[in-house]
């Protein structure tokens, strides 16, 4: 996932569209901070004037004469505190401005993507990274709104600055000059910090981003390093991104490390010109000794504000890049089209499979499926693995539409039923449960207001009212993220219950039930059968028990429906599904037939 | 549950004992740190610059009738002279501060990240993975930051307030006195500020790993959402975790703000009282105007330190509790070992025995309990049983995953836990149920078992495991790429692959835990009879809960409660009453 480094010049331009974007969604708090920045501005030339004033006004005179004027005293030492009153509420406005503005964008970003996530049809998930959209949705909403921290500080240094040198140039032109050295120098260095430094942070980020990759991936398959005994080559691996992060930031730390000291120096260098050429004006009796002293006082204390635009302009790149990425998700399109219809209620819905061909990115699937599924009716999909049978589950339900074709209920086709009317008729268990970080009941009822009493139902069907009830606090425990405390077996029996408690009018499962045991499935499928023929029931599945509850067959081999039929016509007629179906049949009796010769080839 | 989580581990070692652990067990940080923080004390002494100058240049300079222009240039230049020396010494002290602090920091990681992996599979349980991936990621950029500006700022920020307080001292003792009683309140609440912002930081963080566990459920659990229709629900969570999210955010640059705030009022009631004291000590000839205007320069240089002191110590606590985490890891034990001289195992067949093991959990029941048998070399046996019955329990202990808690396993006559790991390995292969693919193509994957197989190879092990159809219609065969942990294969398919990447590493003993559970009977049967006819010369210990593989075995384990209750070739089982011949009723009622 290389992140472009877009040319400098583009991206200050672009880095204000984006600022320009967050002061127009939150115009307000931004004027308040602005206000608050000026604000602090203006109070820090008003100190540098207090104190020329106070210096010349009271502390000369008052050591001259040697007389102190107490009144002059107290009017000074409140002139001091005034001043830092206002600049103090400067500070706060603007601190807790940026901070609030910052936090409000970070927080509406947030909820916009997550809502197109949201939005977005499955298929598009598909094609994106768990990683990359969570990144989306954190870390690049982030570095979006990173320059808004600083930027209205910026801002009111840039007011800050304007002011001042114009107040050089009424002070004195020739001090002025001075300063007008020194202030664009600051500027400039710190456009070519930025450029210098830009492209290697965004390095720096990446391989941040890779050495997390490379131990997560490489933690998440522990087990596979260890028993392998791959250690070793994981550590090389891991060593490799870290090295090359480490030589990265040392290269920022070169950069970091000029940089610094030289803005620092910068202003420094600029009081002691201000002294020396201040000197001889003085000398001159152009200006006076407290005139001096506030410029120079001045210099001091805009040192570090002026680095404020340093801070906004340093973050543009990654803002830039966080935007784009944040774009890309905000104008993603491909949402699924919904029409209006509604199904009218019912029993069972007829499902039909009409001429069903799907891709995956360039890989064709599924093609020419087709098939129906009277209403009430159960059937079997049954398929060697990677036939596409997870596919057709999908598509079942509509989580993808086909590449061409059709599926429908009751002979209207999905797309023209309105968002959300599918969920109310059909349920998927998938192959892999998921688990929602929330309580049992919540992980069943998802919201919806169901009584106990059905939840308690559904458990008892799906074979989980054992386990649930032996659990500290029943329905209401709360089960881990991902329901990681939950064995395999048990995490497909509340999928499960999920799916039955809805009493869906369609139900497909996806081998549902791969991770339960032999017994318990078969206590789970004898109590679908009772409750309740009226839901139609699409069941992926290889056990013949399983096969045995569906009215027909289907079967699938690479993509296509080969044959279909009762088990018995399958069985005679489909050579793949014999194959199948009856393999365990068939090794066993090969082992019987070999069984003596076993026997002697195994010492007792 | 372990000595993994630093908050529990009880004795907690004090902050500088962390760091001075940290320190000994990196030698890369210590490497010219003497010089370095030489340099950083030269690098503050220029802050001092500019108030002297600008004392010189009243006193000496302005003070007479005429300003002494020769005496300015001299201050300035030396002055001059001073900040060139400054920023030269702060260029070489970042150079090498940054050299050494990122040498040592990914030696650390890297230290830790390895450290990781010799941890027993009991320390890296699936849930606790997130927080070790934080070990050498995060809690490493924590103390990062601190060494690179924390740290530093603190030398720093000490050498400045002691250079100031020197140059004030040798001008006036009692203003001094003034300043520091102005800052002295301040100096104590910093305590207090810094507690809260701590507190409020850490809710930060907290509220930020919630929301990003909203986010990550609803990425994850796209399909479900969509299947029962729960975006309204899913959107709501995320909005609370969004919202909770900002408030903490909000409410610690709130604490932030007046913190900062608190330093610029107390530094201007420092140069108010300066000015009226500084005054009326003039009057009786104490001290100079150039002086008394040199040192409202020298106020401000304590405003800093004590507004960054506040961030500084978190960043100091933080970076603490991030050195700490990762030197536990570090220090937590490797408790199932590499033997340091170790006992390869003898060429040839492996048998394995159980001599009286038992197996419980850290803080947990006994799991497992005197297991007592020999398996033979050259044989198949399928070890069944209910969930949870201790079968997988078994296959950790065989391939030394985990150490018993009482009794031996032996392979071939030696003690497992006298194997070196490089023998053990390469001889014993287990392939457990999830059958985890690295975001590679087929091919490398399969390549992870023996990093020598050529593409042609793995074909041909592909070919022999009867695969070669399903490589096949993969749309780049065995190029194709398997995406993030495998998720673009199905649960069958990944299984496929991890049964390819064993078989290629060709070991003597393997165990498969539930490896073919997601494929289809055809093809399991079909993979089954390959490894059984390419592995007489192998021995092999499959766990099933599909009966297939008991009915194909030499002998059937069957484990019940942690105790093996039978065993026996399968046709000696089915006929006998008991807990096999139920299972097997059952397994048989189902797939036929």
């Amino acid at each position: 996932m290389t992140v472009p480094v877009p040319p400098l010049r583009g991206v200050i331009r672009r880095g204000f569209g984006v600022l320009g974007v967050a002061v127009r969604e939150e115009p307000r708090i931004f004027a308040v901070s602005a206000l608050g920045s000026a604000l602090f501005a203006l109070t820090t030339i008003g100190q540098a004037y207090v104190f020329g004033a106070i210096t010349d006004r009271v502390i000369e005179p008052a050591l001259r004469t040697g007389n102190a004027d107490r009144a002059a005293l107290a009017i000074a030492f409140c002139a001091v505190m005034l001043v830092a009153v206002l600049k103090v509420v400067g500070i706060v406005a603007r601190r807790l401005g940026a901070g609030i503005m910052q936090y409000r964008l970070q927080a509406t970003y947030r909820r916009r993507v997550t809502r197109r996530y949201l939005e977005l049809p499955f298929s598009w998930h598909q094609r994106h990274p768990t990683g990359e959209l969570l990144s989306n949705a954190n870390s690049d909403v982030e570095a979006t709104w990173s320059p808004i921290a600083p930027f209205p500080f910026a801002v009111g240094v840039v007011f800050m600055l304007v002011v001042t040198l114009g107040l050089l140039f009424w002070t004195d032109p020739v001090l002025a000059l001075v300063g007008s050295v020194v202030f664009p120098g600051i500027a400039a260095l710190t456009v070519v910090y930025s450029r210098r430094m830009s492209p290697l942070m965004t390095r720096a980020q990446q391989l941040r981003g890779e050495v997390s990759g490379v131990a997560h991936e490489s933690f998440d398959g522990a087990l596979v390093v260890k028993t392998l005994g791959r250690e070793a080559a994981e550590t090389a691996r891991f060593r490799d991104r870290a090295e090359q992060l480490r030589d990265t930031m040392t290269a920022v730390g070169r950069v970091r490390g000029l940089f610094d000291p030289l803005m620092e120096a910068l202003p420094v260098l600029g009081v002691l010109l201000v002294l020396l050429a201040g000197t001889s004006r003085v000398g001159s009796g152009d200006i006076d000794a407290g005139q001096l002293v506030r410029v120079a006082y001045l210099f001091t204390l805009l040192a570090i504000p002026v680095r404020a635009i340093g801070w906004v302009l340093n973050e543009l790149p990654r803002s830039v890049v966080g935007w784009d990425r944040v774009q890309s998700v905000l104008t993603a399109t491909g949402s699924q089209e919904h029409g209006a219809e509604r199904l009218p209620a019912g029993a069972g819905v007829g499902v039909g499979v009409q001429d069903v061909a799907f891709s995956y990115g360039s890989t064709e699937v599924l093609r020419e499926v087709a098939f129906d599924v009277p209403a009430g009716r159960t059937i079997a999909v049954v398929g060697p693995t990677g036939s596409g049978k997870s596919s057709l589950a999908t598509l079942l339900v509509r989580l993808v539409d086909p590449t061409s074709g059709s599926v429908r209920y009751d002979d209207v086709d999905l797309r023209r039923l309105a968002p959300g009317a599918v969920c109310e008729v059909a349920s998927l268990v998938p192959q892999s449960a998921f688990l929602f970080d929330d309580t049992i009941r919540g992980n069943i009822t998802l919201g919806a207001e169901l009584a106990d009493e059905l939840v308690w139902n559904a458990l008892r069907v799906a074979q989980a009212e054992r386990f649930v009830q032996a659990l500290p606090d029943g329905l209401d425990t709360r089960i881990g993220e991902r329901g990681t405390t939950l064995s395999g077996g048990q995490r497909q029996r509340l999928a499960l219950a999920r799916a039955l408690v809805r009493r869906p009018r369609l139900l497909v499962l996806d081998d549902a039930t791969s991770a339960v045991d032999p017994q318990v499935e078969q206590r789970i499928l004898a109590g679908l059968r009772e409750s309740g023929p009226a839901s139609t029931v699409v069941v992926v599945a290889y056990r013949r028990a399983t096969i045995a509850l569906a009215d027909e067959v289907v079967f699938l081999d690479q993509g296509r429906v080969t044959a279909r039929g009762s088990h018995e016509d399958l069985l005679a007629a489909s050579p793949g599904y014999r194959d199948l179906v009856t393999a365990y049949e068939r090794a066993e009796a090969e082992r019987v037939a070999l069984a003596p010769q076993a026997d002697e080839a195994v010492p007792a | 549950m372990s000595a993994l989580t630093a908050e529990q581990a009880p004795p907690e070692r004090g902050s500088l004992a962390v760091l001075a652990h940290g320190l000994r067990l990196t030698p890369e940080f210590r490497e010219g740190l003497g010089v370095t923080l030489l340099l950083a004390l030269v690098a503050t002494g220029g802050r001092v610059v500019v108030p002297i100058a600008v004392q010189q240049t009243i006193d000496g300079g302005l003070s007479g009738p005429e300003p002494d222009l020769g005496l300015v240039r001299t201050a300035v230049g030396l002055a001059a002279l001073a900040v060139l020396v400054t920023a030269v010494s702060a260029y070489v002290m970042n150079v090498r501060l940054y050299r050494s602090t990122e040498n040592g920091l990914s030696a650390l990681r890297v230290r830790a990240f390895r450290r990781v992996h010799d941890l027993s599979a009991l320390h890296q349980a699936a849930e606790r993975r997130g927080s070790l991936v934080s070990r050498v990621t995060s809690d490493v950029d924590t103390v990062s930051t601190f060494m690179q500006w924390g740290g530093m700022l603190v030398v720093a920020s000490a050498a400045q307030l002691l250079l100031a307080t020197v140059v004030m001292l040798i001008w006036s003792w009692q203003l001094t006195l003034l300043v520091y009683l102005c800052f002295l309140p301040l100096f104590l609440a910093v305590r207090v500020f810094q507690a809260r912002l701590q507190a409020a930081y850490r809710l930060v963080r907290e509220r930020i790993g919630e929301l990003l566990g909203a986010v990550a459920e609803s990425v994850v659990g796209a399909p479900v959402i969509r299947a029962y229709g729960t975006q309204a629900r899913t959107a709501g969570r995320i909005d609370g975790a969004v919202g909770r999210a900002r408030e903490a955010q909000t409410r610690a640059q709130t604490i932030a703000a007046l913190t900062f705030s608190t330093g610029e009022m107390v530094a201007a009631f420092a140069t108010g009282a300066v000015i009226v004291a500084g005054v009326l000590l003039g009057v009786d000839g104490g001290i100079t105007v150039g002086r008394l205007v040199g040192f409202l320069f020298l106020v401000t240089l304590f405003v800093q330190p004590v507004q960054v002191a506040t961030e500084v110590l978190n960043e100091a606590q933080n970076a603490v509790a991030g050195m700490r985490r990762v030197l536990a890891i570090l220090d937590t034990p490797t408790d199932v070992a590499d033997p340091v001289d170790g006992r390869p195992l003898p060429p040839g067949p492996v048998d394995v025995r159980f001599e009286h093991v038992s197996f419980a959990y850290p803080g947990g029941p006994e799991v497992l309990h005197d297991v007592d048998l020999t398996l033979a070399a050259r044989t198949r046996v399928a070890v069944v049983g209910e969930t949870g019955s201790g079968k997988t329990t078994f296959a950790k202990l065989l391939t030394r995953l985990m150490d018993p808690t009482r009794g031996r396993v032996l392979l071939s006559g030696v003690p497992l836990e006298e194997v070196p790991f490089s023998s053990l390995r390469t001889r014993v292969v287990m392939v457990p149920q999830d059958g985890f693919l690295f975001d590679s193509t087929v091919v490398d994957n399969v390549r992870y078992g023996r990093p020598s197989a050529t593409d042609e190879e793995i074909s041909r092990a592909f070919a022999e495991l009867g695969l070669a159809d399903w490589v096949a219609s993969l749309p780049d065969g065995v190029r194709t790429p398997v995406g993030e942990r495998g998720e673009q294969l199905s649960v069958g398919e990944r299984q496929l692959v991890a049964v390819a990447r064993a078989y290629v590493a060709d070991p003597d003993l393997l165990v498969l835990d539930e490896a073919t559970s997601a494929v289809d009977p055809a093809t399991e049967v079909r993979l089954q009879r390959a490894l059984d006819s390419l592995t007489r010369g192998r021995t092999t210990l499959a766990i099933a809960h599909r009966l297939s593989t008991a009915e194909a075995a030499d002998e059937v384990l069957v484990v019940h409660d942690g105790v093996v209750v039978q065993r026996g070739p399968h046709r000696q089982l089915v006929a006998e009453p008991g807990p096999y011949q139920r299972l097997h009723a059952s397994w048989v009622s189902q797939s036929r």
